[in-house]
């Protein structure tokens, strides 16, 4: 079992998810984040220009069987680019243990 | 019969208007919270609430007695008080009173909703940094004592009427008088923490909610159709509906130009200065909506509108920090509409400017030590600033232990 993170521009959000059914991953989690770079976003406010380096990207986190790692990174490598520089990140860490809370499977079968 | 029905009718009309004036205590609200951070919105609140509660107890008290006192003839027209407490006079209640436009009580309720309307000017000014308690004792002295004797002045007979000094519905007796108390205080109370950077360069501290502050403008304009339309006195068919004719115009033009104004200057469409704009041209009818052309309406509009986007850059330059604009607004606007009224429409001419800028000097000065030394009094009681650990802290927190959106979250984008 491993963990996938993937940070990803929003506006990529529908497309990746799109992209994961196909490979038949339908569940996971996904959080909005603010994260600190180097892009600059412009900003002007009665009259005062500023930019900002907070950049908002939104955070999956997909748990799956050593099967599906591959499939889900690939389908994300492909949904989530633009070719231009933020895309974001993957990011896969090992998982020890899996349990389903209502019927208490644990390993693979809590997974799907 | 046609009499009491006129009457009726005349004084419906200024109850409405009445009632408008009340609303743009909610469009003051709006618009100081949404261009605000959340973390103070409870406080700004809480100030409004206050100015308008104290206003309207203050002018019961003391202040209609003191603005309206009955000035005799050949009597210098600067000080009078009439007494304590309200009680109509004889034929208050009749169309023998003030020409059959209204009723004693609805004389005293119109006059009290513009009271307030000073104080709220000052509050917005100096909000997210202005001690609670501090801002409470200046705003019992200024809308107590200060806004009626000035009043006195003008709308109570005195010696301004007597120049004949021309203000209709308050570009300087009400939006000058609370700009004025607006400036010195921001003056004396010091920029927000992180307004300016050590080199004196200004910071953008955006607002938390633009739709409300939108709201608020929205409001303040149609409370501007009771607080214009209430000051012609009766609902006189010709010059109410020219007034808010007037008004409208005036309003709209100012938004357009500062929305063209600053998107030459900044190259940006700034909604907050379209909204300023607005408020900038509702300010600068305001002396003269009933001597005025729909042509002369606009044009004061559209001077107003770009007047507010050099002054709103003018204060960041003078280091001072005025967070919803209300210098620009009701301070530059104020003046620019009383002087309006010696250039353009039925009025206009060389004596009456020279008059218009006498009136605004006069009441400018009086205004400005007046707030000074009630600010001074406040500075060694209660305090002026709070702390910077609260004012980083937000002083919903620190003054009222208050969230204003406790359990509520936005989506960000």
């Amino acid at each position: 079992m491993k963990k996938i993170e993937a940070i990803i521009r929003k506006s990529k959000f529908d497309q990746v998810k799109e992209a994961l059914h196909n490979v038949e991953v339908n569940f996971f989690s996904y959080w909005d984040v603010t994260g600190v770079g180097n892009e600059k976003e412009g900003h002007v406010y009665r009259g005062i220009s500023y930019s900002t380096s907070e950049i908002q990207r939104r955070y999956l986190s997909i748990i799956v069987n050593d099967d599906f790692v591959k499939p889900t990174i690939d389908a994300i490598l492909k949904s989530a680019a633009t070719d231009s520089v933020g895309d974001g990140k993957i990011f896969v860490l090992p998982v020890d243990e899996a349990y389903r809370i209502r019927t208490g499977e644990k390993g693979n079968n809590s997974l799907n | 019969m046609e009499s009491t029905a006129l009457f009726t009718a005349n004084n419906v009309w200024m109850m409405i208007c009445t009632a408008l004036v009340f609303f743009m205590h909610l469009g003051f609200s709006f618009l100081e919270i949404g261009l605000t951070r959340q973390k103070n919105a409870v406080n700004i609140l809480f100030k409004n609430f206050f100015v308008i509660s104290a206003g309207l107890l203050l002018y019961c008290l003391g202040g209609f007695n003191l603005m309206y006192p009955g000035f005799e003839d050949g009597s210098l027209g600067i000080l009078k008080f009439a007494g304590f407490g309200i009680a109509p006079p004889e034929g208050g209640m009749t169309a023998e009173y003030a020409s059959g436009g209204y009723t004693w009580w609805t004389d005293f309720l119109f006059q009290g909703m513009f009271a307030a309307t000073a104080a709220t000017i000052v509050s917005g000014a100096v909000a997210e940094r202005i001690k609670l308690k501090g801002f409470m004792l200046f705003s019992v002295i200024y809308v107590g004592l200060i806004y009626p004797i000035i009043g006195s002045w003008k709308w109570g007979g005195g010696f301004l009427d007597s120049w004949g000094f021309y203000d209709f519905a308050g570009s300087t007796l009400v939006h000058s008088v609370g700009g004025w108390a607006a400036l010195m205080a921001i003056y004396m109370l010091g920029a927000r923490i992180g307004k300016f950077r050590k080199n004196g360069i200004a910071n953008a501290i955006p607002g938390h909610n633009i739709p409300l502050a939108s709201a608020g403008v929205l409001i303040l304009w149609l409370g501007w159709f009771g607080f214009n339309g209430g000051s012609v006195l009766s609902a006189d068919p010709e010059l109410t509906s020219l007034t808010l004719v007037t008004t409208c115009l005036a309003a709209a033009a100012g938004g357009v130009s500062a929305a063209i104004f600053s998107n030459l200057m900044y190259k940006n469409f700034d909604l907050t200065m379209f909204m300023n704009g607005v408020l900038g041209g509702l300010v600068g009818i305001t002396a003269g909506a009933d001597q005025m052309s729909p042509t002369d309406a606009i044009l004061i509009g559209l001077v107003a509108g770009i007047l507010i986007v050099l002054a709103v850059s003018l204060i960041d330059k003078l280091k001072l920090d005025d967070p919803v604009g209300a210098v620009a607004v009701h301070l530059v606007c104020g003046i620019w509409g009383t002087l309006a009224v010696g250039i353009f429409g039925a009025m206009a001419g060389f004596d009456q400017f020279i008059i218009q800028l006498a009136g605004v000097g006069i009441v400018g000065a009086f205004s400005v030590i007046s707030a000074t030394l009630i600010l001074f009094i406040v500075k060694k009681t209660t305090g002026l600033r709070v702390e910077a650990e609260e004012e980083l802290k937000g002083l919903d927190l620190s003054e009222h232990g208050m969230d204003a959106y406790a359990d509520f979250r936005l989506n960000q984008h």
